[in-house]
């Protein structure tokens, strides 16, 4: 792992911060991810079934299509991009080191396993109304009494499972 | 159309101090889910203290709203716990996710697909959570400070201090 490169993540956090800051001030936003998930999932659909789509409540209250926060979301891929080229740390990588420590060279387990979680994560985040990001750094900024507590709960949840998947013994590499 | 090219410039700058400060890996969000490494609280704490200050400094100057999402304690307690357990398998959250398809973590992809498919389940199961789940403990929009009825700044200078004091016993402990 390159780690060289990198900057101290509290001058990159707080610098992260001022972008918080800049896009309520001039746009009025606040920063969000997940939504737009449920916004391509809806476009997807569309393309499909559009009149079943139509008559969705879920997609009456978020309505699919490309927004505010659907082009973040896609900048934050192209910021991350132009940050690691920059810095020499681009790097395709089908399995993180960490996994491949606890598991070796299992790319199917890990795909298992990412796809499950993301299905998980997404159905909790949405009845949450909200991610890390629109809860933890959005919510959490304004000291919403909703934010903490979602907050909290994702790392409970998270210490159960990412301690469980790497517990001592159990799995075979 | 500006919008959308506003949202396209926050993401980039976003995007980029999130690479920067190496918290879109799968080995800094799993680490800090085992206790190892506190890369990524460090960052979120440290964007939550700065966009804290500086919003409600322009909050009392008339020049911002907040815009907050309520406290529905069904909803926010078994979603987050939800979220949480999936995370903690995919290792990515949803910003991060792609993120990390920017700087080459291909594995992200299997992550964004199953988080695809849990927006089409979600969005098939909202009419019955609406009538269940999201009904259970509902407070409305409402913030700490409005909650215990005292100034925001009550709240905002002891939150500080005490990020500093864990920031400076995560250094201390080296995680």
């Amino acid at each position: 792992m390159n780690d060289k490169n990198g900057w101290n993540p509290y001058l990159a956090g707080a610098l992260s911060g001022f972008v918080s800051i800049g896009s309520v001030f001039f746009v009025g936003k606040y920063l969000g991810a997940s939504t737009s998930f449920v916004k391509t999932t809806g476009m997807i659909e569309q393309m499909f079934s559009a009149d079943r789509v139509s008559k969705m409540p879920y997609f009456m209250k978020e309505i699919p299509a490309i927004d505010w926060q659907w082009m973040f979301v896609l900048g934050i891929a192209i910021g991350a991009f132009i940050a690691a080229r920059m810095s020499g740390d681009f790097k395709m990588q089908v399995l993180p080191d960490m996994w491949v420590e606890k598991f070796g060279k299992d790319k199917q387990r890990r795909a298992i396993i990412a796809f499950v979680g993301g299905i998980i994560a997404m159905f909790g985040v949405r009845l949450a109304d909200g991610c890390p990001s629109g809860h933890g750094l959005s919510g959490g900024l304004q000291l919403s009494a909703s934010s903490y507590i979602a907050l909290v709960c994702f790392f409970i949840g998270g210490l159960i499972s990412a301690n469980y998947l790497y517990r001592k013994g159990g799995v075979k590499k | 159309m500006t919008m959308l090219f506003y949202g396209l410039l926050t993401g980039i700058f976003f995007g980029f101090f999130l690479q920067k400060g190496r918290v879109l890996r799968y080995d800094k969000q799993i680490g800090a889910l085992r206790l190892l490494d506190m890369t990524i609280v460090k960052f979120m704490l440290s964007h939550i203290v700065v966009a804290m200050i500086g919003v409600y400094f322009l909050y009392d100057m008339g020049l911002v709203k907040l815009s907050l999402k309520p406290l529905i304690l069904g909803g926010v307690i078994l979603g987050g716990l939800l979220f949480g357990i999936g995370w903690g398998l995919l290792g990515y959250c949803p910003g991060t996710s792609l993120g990390a398809i920017g700087e080459g973590r291909i594995d992200a992809v299997w992550g964004i697909l199953g988080m695809l498919v849990g927006a089409g389940i979600y969005a098939e199961a909202f009419p019955y959570m609406q009538k269940t789940v999201l009904t259970w403990g509902n407070y409305g929009k409402i913030t700490i400070p409005q909650l215990l009825g005292i100034n925001h700044w009550l709240i905002i200078i002891p939150f500080v201090i005490l990020v500093l004091m864990l920031f400076r016993y995560f250094e201390r402990k080296g995680l």
